[in-house]
């Protein structure tokens, strides 16, 4: 079990101490298995989505779910995210619980109708009569040179929406243990992942487990700055972190794994240590979820703050293909490293 | 109706030959990882696109999906602009900011590649309303494939298109599989051409392994269009030889079905139409060859040579106004 992870299973210890042993499993192993427990346990469970079924997935995170489910529930559907998005969101309302797999979230916006207009809304337009308990889940943001189209982050959009959950997930820790919680959580959650991150390996215990939705995760303590992070840039923070260390520069990396609803608590508790903040994610920056947690951060803890809160997101451009441009365009550690020095002032 | 000749069968063939050559050379550099993202190979379309090129003027606008390297070649986008595409060099014919999907030629009228599946097909609409609107007898003819007919989009522009009468031609290329999903796993309707009818669209389905059947009904389409008399579906039937993309296992279709279409090659079906009409001796047509085979061998030198994009192009095009404030932390 590797340290960065110690904060989540510690609330878990006593527990853990008699019975968790983990294995390292990969990222879409982790997210199976997650669809698995689930739907062993609750019939009304299923997943629907393009290629999940019989090619077991286009990232394979759905290998071998057909076999096991039969084709009742591990559906494949045509390219039609408009009209699958909306069949899930009906048969939410009459009582059935679909996880709806986008192939992207860029194919997602064909979608954002039935996620926004209907699926965050039946609960309160109905006065509570109609729930909408789904998952839409699948890789979100850049994966190489994938060009303007298929490169994007929506987290922030969702986010905005309220009677949606927004989860981002960086690990195969998390991801299990928070996409059970979302399958089980009885409103709308919008989940995220990453293509390039589906064959990282991590920690994960054998029994089962789930992380409370909201709660963000301490990955690394330190007294001198926080970094707060999500999703693949985790990497970027913590990498820097370790860069960080090495000139005696101790960071605290918070991991979000939740966006909505933020907890606001982790970070403030966090900044009242350090005193400053740079936020890293990979996201535009008009809006963004640093933009949030910046407002509430000056808001709570104005008094704490030694300097400006800063943060890296992506350019403010749209993400061409060439090798050239990712580079410019997403955040990596030494942006992080310096930005860090300048909240400093070393 | 624009008629074959010698000259089209001729046309045809080194169309398709440059075509192949050039994608059986992007695959290699794709496996040397010269070429990154998603690449999507036209291998076994080829006629789809030189068919359609000899039934259009070279004004009529031309818009796709991201299986788009085969259509901009055969409309005239050179093998050096498009290799620098794909290298994401300067050069290329989206100044390597498209790659592989995202292949543009204004001179050439080719509207793109476009990578969320159905999306053009309202925009190939369109483009043909503008060119109703701006008074010209400009044909646009819109491409998506037998997945992308799954989408919502093709009712809705569908119908737009038929009751506005708009001067476009909209192609299905089904070449039977939407990534691992074939035609029949997508739907009831598996006759595509068939849900043209819903609209009282002109539709039918064409034999998309031979440039004249493609030709044929690409000619009558834009006749009916330029005439003033509205849009026409086609459901051009061919073949991808290769995966989806590059990294696709086809365990979704026999080895032997792959081989049964590359029997009723189109660029092997060209040449002996050509050889038995006595259109070209062996020795022009090795002359051909030749000529195919260096300009494919240029083109990558021509990429390797070429310079990347400066990064700070990254900014640059994203708005036409020249100083906009990007936000810059
Ligand atoms: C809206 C949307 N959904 C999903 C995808 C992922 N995707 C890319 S190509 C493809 C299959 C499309 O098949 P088809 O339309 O038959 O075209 P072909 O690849 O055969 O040329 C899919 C599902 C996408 N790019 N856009
Ligand atoms: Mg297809």
């Amino acid at each position: 079990m590797h340290t960065n992870q110690l904060i989540p299973i510690r609330l878990y210890l006593p527990l853990l101490i008699i019975i968790m042993t983990t294995r390292k499993i990969a990222f879409r192993q982790a997210l199976r298995e997650a669809m698995q427990e689930e739907m062993r346990r609750d019939s009304r469970v299923f997943l629907m989505g393009e290629e999940v079924a019989e090619y077991n997935g286009a990232y394979k995170v759905s290998q071998g779910m057909l076999d096991e489910f039969g084709a009742k529930r591990v559906i494949d559907t045509p390219i039609s995210e408009l009209g699958f998005a909306a069949v899930g969101v009906g048969a939410a309302m009459n009582g059935v619980r679909p996880i709806v797999e986008f192939m992207t979230w860029n194919f997602a916006l064909l979608a954002i109708d039935q996620i926004v207009n209907s699926a965050a809304k039946t609960l309160s337009m109905s006065a509570g009569q109609f729930g909408c308990p789904i998952v839409f889940r699948g890789p979100s943001a850049s994966a190489g040179q994938l060009g303007a189209q298929h490169s994007q982050a929506f987290e922030n959009w969702y986010a905005n929406v309220p009677g949606l959950k927004v989860i981002s997930v960086s690990n195969p820790y998390d991801a299990k243990g928070l996409l059970k919680s979302a399958i089980i959580d009885d409103d709308p959650v919008v989940f995220m992942e990453s293509e390039v991150m589906y064959g990282d390996m991590g920690d994960v215990p054998e029994e089962e487990y789930y992380i409370p939705i909201g709660k963000a995760d301490i990955r690394r303590e330190g007294t001198d700055v926080t970094i707060v992070s999500f999703n693949k840039m985790m990497k970027v923070a913590l990498a820097a972190a370790d860069e960080l260390a090495k000139d005696g520069i101790e960071a605290e990396v918070i991991d979000l794994r939740t966006i909505r609803p933020l907890d606001h608590e982790t970070i403030i508790r966090s900044v009242m240590k350090t005193n400053r903040l740079v936020i890293v994610e990979e996201a535009w920056p008009f809006g963004s979820v640093s933009t949030e947690i910046t407002y509430r951060v000056q808001k709570d803890a104005f008094d704490y703050l030694d300097a400006p809160i800063r943060r890296i997101t992506t350019a403010d451009t749209s993400l061409s293909y060439s090798s050239v441009f990712v580079e410019a365009f997403l955040p990596n550690p030494a942006r992080v490293i310096q930005c860090v020095r300048e909240v400093l002032y070393k | 109706m624009a008629k074959v000749s010698k000259e089209s069968y001729l046309f045809w063939y080194e169309t398709m030959l440059r075509i192949r050559r050039f994608e059986e050379k992007a695959g290699q550099l794709y496996g040397m990882q010269k070429i990154r993202g998603f690449c999507h190979l036209y291998i076994g379309q080829e006629a789809v696109a030189a068919g359609t090129i000899t039934a259009l003027k070279h004004e009529d606008p031309i818009i796709t999906a991201y299986r788009d390297h085969g259509l901009a070649i055969a409309r005239g986008t050179s093998c050096n602009a498009a290799m620098a595409e794909l290298y994401g060099k300067a050069t290329g014919c989206s100044k390597g900011k498209g790659g592989s999907m995202h292949f543009f030629d204004k001179d050439n009228y080719f509207f793109g590649g476009h990578g969320i599946v159905g999306a053009q097909i309202g925009l190939g609409a369109g483009i043909a309303f503008a060119e109703k609107y701006k008074g010209t007898d400009n044909v646009c003819i819109c491409f998506f494939g037998d997945g992308a007919a799954r989408q919502g989009m093709l009712h809705e522009t569908f119908n737009l298109a038929m009751m506005w009468k708009l001067p476009v031609i909209f192609v299905c290329e089904n070449n039977f599989y939407a990534m691992g999903t074939s035609v029949e796993r997508s739907s009831n309707v598996t006759e595509i051409y068939r849900l043209g009818e819903a609209y009282d669209m002109p539709s039918k389905s064409v034999d998309g392994m031979k440039c004249e059947t493609v030709h044929d009904a690409v000619a009558e389409a834009a006749e009916r269009a330029r005439k003033g008399d509205g849009p026409t579906f086609l459901e051009i039937k061919t073949y991808r030889y290769k995966g989806h993309s590059m990294s696709d296992p086809q365990k979704y279709r026999t080895k032997e079905e792959v081989e049964e279409y590359k029997q009723k090659d189109p660029i092997e079906t060209t040449l002996s139409t050509i050889l038995k009409k006595k259109y070209a001796t062996e020795a022009e047509i090795e002359a051909i060859n030749e000529r195919i085979q260096k300009e494919v061998d240029d083109c990558v030198t021509f990429a390797e040579e070429s310079p990347y994009p400066d990064a700070s192009e990254l900014y640059t095009d994203n708005y036409v106004q020249s100083d906009y404030p990007f936000i810059i932390d």
